[in-house]
């Protein structure tokens, strides 16, 4: 139980992430349509996956990921967990950002 | 004995023609190409029992006849609904009527080849000869993509071709390729899947040699798919025990049937990209990026969305009106013309009143249409559309819907029909009949003749905020432009407290999710834009020439019949007599005048000499005038009396809290079949009961002329309102109920929707009307 419970807490999913943050995939939750169109669309474990901007009214939230953009609610992004070790944090990326103007 | 792959007969002798399906994701430029591959030469229609979108194009390459079909743009080929089961049944040439399909051309970006990869992996597997199409290879290469064409072709097994279907490269090739192919046949496809996945599929696929393969996989690797709905209902629950055991054997060997398909294919995909793309560093910010930044914005975003809307709509005001007048123009000639040679009468009145007025009404609002599907279609192809679903998702949200709603509603503004079909790509039941259900109050392209009419003739032309600049003016505001830009959304806000009373009641539950690829902008090909233009004017047309037609003469004969029209016609022979002798007087006048040599004034408008009345002519225009006053009011009786006349009598208490007359209602009654048909109904009353001496015949004018019984106008601004408000929120629009009732599958769906329509509309219509003339007099 409590191990669990300590899991969760250390569990970090898409919708989490910081603006411009990326993260490897973990795992996406379930076996229904959505779970099947996510996979068919690449978003398998290993994946990385960049986060960009949210929708002018907060939801959703375009990804980046293998190539193209894929706007997901914040309800389907917590679906996704993504490796809490893999993550790239934002300054890393603004760095670059003004590296290149 | 022959062991060659089909084609069995040589290419050249072929004699049927080849029949090639275009599969590929959505955002691929799938539509430019099949355009530039098929010209205008394509029909649309739809597969039998479903709303699927079939499309064929014609085209002849050299001796080869090539029918080319195009599937709906899709992500993977493993069924999930009906839809999705008919476009894998049609690639698999199973659909009874199609025939069989020689070759599959899998349309991918040549910009994302591992992405694409997957389902041209899944089309290797339906067993078709395929060709991978990678399109837009121009501005792949334009981003440093580098593919070597020949390992590609070596590692996935099929030919490939670099298209630009916008700029026409590699259409040649592509062509070369289909012949090579359907020559060569097909070559061994590469192995994706798991060995084991494959022997349990071939092993349940032995037992049934006449279904295709193909269905067995999607049995095997989708659980609860629609694919093995379909073969249980085939073959019965001894199949299904098998297809259990099949799973339980693959799952006990550790395998994740839910996820295994998608990472076998991508880890595929990563090999092959790896050893055959090379790309110099990739751009952290492509210019989607930075055109995104600006136009999804969290403020310019929404503003941009909302000038975008704004323009379009006045734009298609102001910029149609000359067109609109050159063609009423010519309505005018054509019936001043064909009635020259027709003897006064029923027949006269028929073609004159009832065909030209009436179908001629309504044509002119043609120019309309096509500006409006100029945009739509510009918007569509440029990648705008799926950025405005994205901002648009929260808003759609808090009405219970998602952004998926949006693309439905938004091309309902063109047309329900196209709208309510276009729901099927939403996955949730209850967000669907949500959608089917209010998509008919969005401003349909239907109710813009009547918005136009009503605006232009009874909305005051004031103009705000003008400048002078490069020797014109310029008007930024318009108060016609205001009306009609309030009337095109006014079904759209209705739609908000509906939309929520409805899930409330009938649908509760949890809203769709929302997952949509934003492709990256592109200029739109003028060609798939075009041809959508054309499409929909040509739909436009039709219905013109047959439903609408149709009513238009039904509805003439309504109010031409039963009346005795014969002291009307000596009253119009002695006018047509009176005018006949005033002419040659003012000739005899003129003659008179010229041996004189006297000078005389030019008419400012025409240009033509005016030769002064003598008292002679007075005395006779006094009696036409008062011949033609009496010929008025005869027909007016005349209409009164007829058919049509006796009905619009019954409903007038109805409509008259509306500020409608008799005429009104009925013309607004008959144009249940479509509300495009008041147009023509209007034009036929109002002519029938209209003076036809008048220079100025056109339904505007008339209306303007129009008075009640006691002489007061009868169209005034608050009635013009109340009439567009009702236009806008009522559900005279037998296709649209007739889809609804296609769609749910229940007549209870197109019943309730019109009743809920038409309370709404009167309740608006009587608001607007009440208050309105309380607030202008």
């Amino acid at each position: 139980m409590l191990l669990t419970s300590v899991e969760n807490s250390e569990r970090l999913t898409l919708d989490a992430l910081p603006r411009n943050a990326s993260a490897t995939i973990v795992r996406v939750e379930g076996d229904d349509a959505v779970a099947r169109r996510l996979r068919e669309m690449g978003l398998l474990p290993g994946q990385t996956v960049r986060r960009g901007r949210a929708a002018p009214l907060g939801d959703p939230v375009v990804f980046f990921v293998r190539g193209f953009r894929l706007a997901l609610r914040r309800s389907e992004a917590r679906r996704i967990a993504v490796d809490r070790a893999s993550l790239v944090s934002a300054s890393d990326d603004s760095r670059l950002d003004e590296r290149i103007g | 004995m022959s062991v060659a792959a089909e084609p069995t007969s040589p290419l050249r002798e072929r004699k049927e023609s080849v029949r090639i399906a275009v599969v590929g994701n959505p955002n691929t430029g799938k539509s430019t190409l099949f355009n530039a591959l098929a010209g205008m030469n394509a029909r649309v229609g739809n597969y039998p029992g479903v709303t699927v979108e079939k499309k064929i194009g014609y085209a002849r390459w050299g001796d080869l006849k090539i029918e080319l079909v195009d599937l709906p743009g899709t992500y993977s080929l493993s069924p999930r609904s009906k839809d999705e089961l008919i476009a894998v049944e049609a690639l698999l040439g199973m659909l009874p009527g199609q025939g069989h399909i020689d070759l599959a051309l899998c349309v991918a970006d040549a910009g994302n080849l591992e992405r694409h990869l997957f389902l041209f992996s899944q089309v290797l597997d339906t067993g078709k000869p395929a060709i991978l199409v990678l399109n837009m290879a121009d501005s792949a290469e334009a981003a440093g993509i580098r593919i070597d064409a020949k390992a590609l072709e070596g590692a996935i097994g099929a030919s490939v071709v670099f298209t630009s279907a916008n700029s026409g490269r590699g259409l040649d090739d592509l062509k070369e390729a289909v012949q090579l192919t359907l020559e060569k046949g097909k070559r061994e496809a590469p192995p994706v899947l798991p060995r084991n996945v494959v022997e349990e599929i071939r092993e349940l696929s032995a037992e049934h040699a006449e279904i295709p393969y193909y269905l067995f996989e999607r049995a095997v690797l989708d659980e609860k798919g629609e694919t093995e709905k379909f073969l249980a209902s085939k073959f019965g629950s001894r199949f299904e025990e098998t297809l259990r055991s099949a799973r339980a054997r693959l799952t006990g060997a550790g395998i994740d049937l839910a996820s295994i398909e998608a990472e076998s294919r991508f880890a595929w995909a990563q090999k092959v990209t790896s050893q055959v793309v090379t790309q110099k560093e990739r751009p952290e910010r492509t210019l989607t990026d930075r055109i995104d930044g600006v136009l999804t914005h969290w403020l310019v975003g929404p503003l941009v969305f909302l000038v975008t809307m704004f323009v379009v709509f006045q734009t298609i005001f102001t910029w149609a009106t000359p067109i609109i007048e050159f063609l009423e123009g010519i309505q005018g000639i054509v019936g001043d013309f064909v009635g020259g040679f027709l003897p006064a009468g029923a027949l006269h009145s028929l073609v004159v009143d009832g065909v030209i007025g009436g179908v001629g009404s309504f044509v002119v609002f043609l120019p309309q249409i096509a500006l409006l599907f100029l945009f739509i279609g510009a918007l569509e192809d440029s990648g705008y559309m799926p950025r405005a679903a994205y901002m648009m998702d929260r808003l759609m949200s808090s009405v219970g819907l998602s952004g998926k709603s949006f693309l439905p509603l938004m091309s309902s503004f063109a047309c329900a029909v196209p709208g309510v079909m276009a729901t099927r790509t939403i996955d949730t039941y209850r967000d669907r009949m949500l959608t089917i259900l209010i998509a008919p109050l969005m401003s349909c392209s239907a109710r813009l003749p009547v918005y136009v009419l009503f605006v232009e003739a009874f909305v005051p032309d004031r103009r705000y905020l003008e400048f002078e600049a490069f020797g014109t003016n310029w008007t930024l505001l318009g108060l016609q432009g205001i009306v009609m830009f309030a009337m095109v959304w006014l079904g759209a806000f209705v739609a908000i407290p509906v939309a929520a009373i409805l899930r409330w009641t009938f649908f509760r539950g949890q809203s769709a999710p929302f997952v949509m690829e934003l492709p990256q902008y592109r200029l739109p090909s003028w060609r798939v834009v075009l041809a959508r233009v054309y499409e929909q004017c040509q739909a436009f047309v039709v219905r013109a020439g047959t439903l609408i037609f149709a009513t238009t003469i039904v509805i003439w004969a309504l109010g031409y019949f039963p009346a005795d029209r014969s002291s009307l016609l000596s009253f119009e022979r002695r006018i047509e007599q009176l005018d006949e002798e005033i002419e040659t007087l003012r000739d005899a006048e003129k003659a008179r005048l010229v041996k004189e040599g006297a000078k005389f004034e030019l008419d400012p408008e025409t240009g033509e000499e005016i030769v002064p009345n003598t008292p002679a002519i007075d005395e006779k225009l006094a009696a036409m005038e008062s011949l033609e006053a009496n010929a008025n009011e005869l027909r007016a009786e005349l209409l009164e009396q007829s058919f049509l006349g006796r009905a619009g009598h019954v409903i007038e208490p109805v409509v008259e809290p509306l500020g409608w007359d008799w005429r009104i209602g009925v013309a607004t009654i008959a144009s249940f079949p479509a509300r495009e048909v008041i147009i023509g109904t209007l034009g036929t009353i109002f002519s029938l009961g209209g003076d036809v001496d008048e220079s100025d015949t056109s339904l505007r004018a008339e209306l303007d002329r129009a008075t009640h019984d006691d002489g007061r106008k009868l169209v005034t601004l608050p009635v013009a309102l109340s009439i567009m408000v009702f236009f806008a929120l009522c559900a005279q629009c037998a296709s649209t109920l007739m889809v609804v009732y296609r769609e749910t599958g229940s007549w209870r769906w197109p019943v309730f929707c019109f009743v809920y329509m038409t309370a709404l509309a009167y309740v608006g219509a009587l608001l607007t009307y009440q208050i309105g003339s309380r607030l202008l007099g």
